[in-house]
């Protein structure tokens, strides 16, 4: 991190550095030079991912893990998805990085330095489960337009920040408050320096959550830059692009948030179901809150061989948005019949739950093994796919992994 | 006589210490006019980026600028049939072609989405390209039918030891 402090001194800063130039282009040159890493061809080793990830996109960045590459109880770095709106910042000064409030319901808008929010509030970590939107996107039909996630753009790592509700505590919310929306850091891609590639939020009440952050840390470590370094806004169980990387500004509004993404055809659904391929309204369609119940058998890989006789031990996790996930069942007769998977409670509230179970085949051949969740009110997830809508958000249709039996 | 050499001499170190003087602050300018141009100091930064390994890269991909591989435009991933050239000029400087290849639209939504980047997302009027350009969509990048849900695909099967 270090390095990438040092490449954006301007100003008095490089004045100074001036008369000692020969130390800092000396000190310059044999470094790694993050930032120019960031025009590296190479996205797995500058963002330090695992060769199995799957590329969608180089201009913004949108990587995502396969089922198998997240089999980890907590989501390492190295199988989170990327999912960027825009350019990543270049130029991160971390010494002069600051968080502004402000908007029409801010009662004293104020702004903290990262050293003021890490020394002046309590700080949490939870594990939180963060879902792209449109995860599961690529099987709708018609299709949608977009990056075309399959099923892998979800983690579940911990987060360590302090609540947005002590933050909004101290800066005072006014009784008008409806929304809070962030602005970051990251920039349009179109070069356009007044435009905001997202500017997302979250109503005031999910604000208030105790387990929603203004992070620094993510598994115990500084923030991945591709990941939000060094500061993000953390709404566990909510569409990922809620949770604001880059974060530079949060706007308490009287009004929901309307920043770019948060209207159109953006992370918003049709308010009621429509037939597939169907024209809606700007204002027919609803934003989404929390996401749905949904799996991910993590182990084995799909495509396992067994001989005869042997039962395959499978495993995976399960999460339900703002709910919690109440049971997991599995079939390999393609939905006729469903056994209980065992379940464990969640490490904390919004974070993913993990199931195993055990399967035995009658005879050889080849099989799917499917695996339904249910949330605590009841919601299975669908066999097939749910509601089309223009986007392709929230394809929860169980997870299949392919078996034989030879 | 004394003196007046001593004048002398110190009129010339004098004038000598101002030149001096005036040549420092004319090197302190320049440097300060080079970093309100160059902030970020990139011309310096660049040089060890080449060095490392894309230099290699670079003159590959200069070389393979144009190539087309079993009809697919090489650089960029697009199909290589009537019209993606425009495509490939118009459609990739801001984002990446593989934002395109990804996507299968019918043409009127090819276009709705063109209207929308110009609308929201600073893209020029294309002109007489525009034809071009949802000709070669609507053609090479068209929608399937895929069902409510297809059989699963790819398998790499392996043994799985117990």
């Amino acid at each position: 991190m270090e390095r990438r402090h040092f490449v954006q001194k301007s100003g008095l800063t490089a004045l100074s550095a001036l008369l000692g130039a020969e130390i800092v282009f000396g000190n310059r040159l044999p470094v790694g030079l993050p930032l120019l890493g960031l025009q590296d061809p190479d996205p797995f080793k500058m963002f330090n991912k695992d060769p199995q990830m799957v590329l969608l996109n180089d201009k913004p960045w949108n990587m995502e893990a396969q089922a198998h590459l997240l089999d980890d109880k907590i989501t390492p770095n190295k199988f989170m998805f990327i999912r960027n709106n825009g350019k990543i910042p270049e130029n991160i000064d971390v010494a002069g990085w600051t968080l502004s409030f402000d908007g029409e319901a801010a009662r004293n808008p104020k702004t903290y330095t990262l050293n003021d929010l890490k020394t002046r509030f309590p700080q949490h970590t939870y594990q939180l489960t963060l879902e792209c939107g449109g995860n599961g996107r690529s099987e709708f039909d018609p299709p949608a337009k977009g990056n075309q996630w399959t099923i892998g753009a979800v983690s579940c790592a911990t987060w360590t920040g302090v609540r947005l509700r002590d933050l909004l505590e101290d800066v005072g919310v006014g009784s008008n408050a409806v929304y809070i929306g962030y602005h970051a850091a990251d920039t349009h891609l179109s070069g356009d320096p007044t435009k905001e590639p997202i500017s997302r939020g979250i109503p005031i009440e999910k604000a208030l959550q105790d387990e929603t952050l203004v992070a620094f840390q993510m598994n115990g470590k500084d923030i991945p830059l591709a990941h939000g370094y060094p500061l993000r806004l953390i709404a566990g169980g909510w569409p990922a692009s809620t949770s604001g990387k880059w974060l530079t500004g949060l706007s308490i509004r009287d009004r929901v948030h309307d920043g770019e993404k948060m209207t159109g055809s953006s992370y918003r659904v049709p308010c009621e179901p429509v037939e597939p391929g169907a024209k809606v309204a700007d204002e027919d369609m609803c934003i989404i809150e929390s996401m749905p119940v949904k799996s991910l058998i993590t182990y084995p890989k799909s495509g396992a061989t067994l001989s005869p006789g042997n039962s395959l031990s499978f495993r995976g996790h399960a999460w339900a948005g703002e709910l919690e996930v109440s049971k997991v069942e599995y079939s390999i007769d393609f939905g006729s019949t469903w056994k209980a998977c065992a379940l464990e409670a969640p490490a904390n509230r919004l974070a993913w739950q993990h199931f195993s179970g055990n399967a035995n085949f009658p005879k050889k051949g080849y099989y799917e093994l499917w695996v339904r969740a249910t949330d605590s009110r009841g919601n299975a997830q669908p066999m097939v796919l749910p509601g089309w809508n223009p986007k392709g958000y929230l394809n929860n249709a169980c997870h299949r992994i392919a078996i034989k039996i030879a | 006589m004394e003196p007046q050499h001593d004048f002398h001499k110190s009129a010339k170190a004098i004038s000598r210490m101002l030149r001096m003087i005036f040549g420092f602050f004319l090197v302190i300018a320049s440097l300060l006019i080079y970093l309100m141009v160059d902030p970020g100091l990139t011309a310096f930064k660049a040089a060890p980026e080449v060095v490392v390994e894309p230099a290699a890269a670079d003159a590959v991909a200069e070389e393979d600028w144009d190539k087309v591989e079993d009809g697919i435009h090489v650089r960029t991933g697009f199909v290589a049939e009537e019209g993606y050239m425009t495509v490939v000029n118009n459609c990739t400087n801001c984002h990446s072609a593989r934002l395109v290849t990804q996507n299968r639209m019918s043409r009127e939504s090819w276009e709705a989405t063109i209207r929308w980047m110009q609308q929201t997302q600073n893209l020029w009027d294309l002109g007489n390209n525009e034809e071009i350009i949802l000709n070669y969509l609507a053609t090479n990048y068209a929608p399937q039918k895929k069902g409510r849900r297809q059989n699963l695909e790819n398998i790499e099967w392996y043994v799985l030891e117990n």
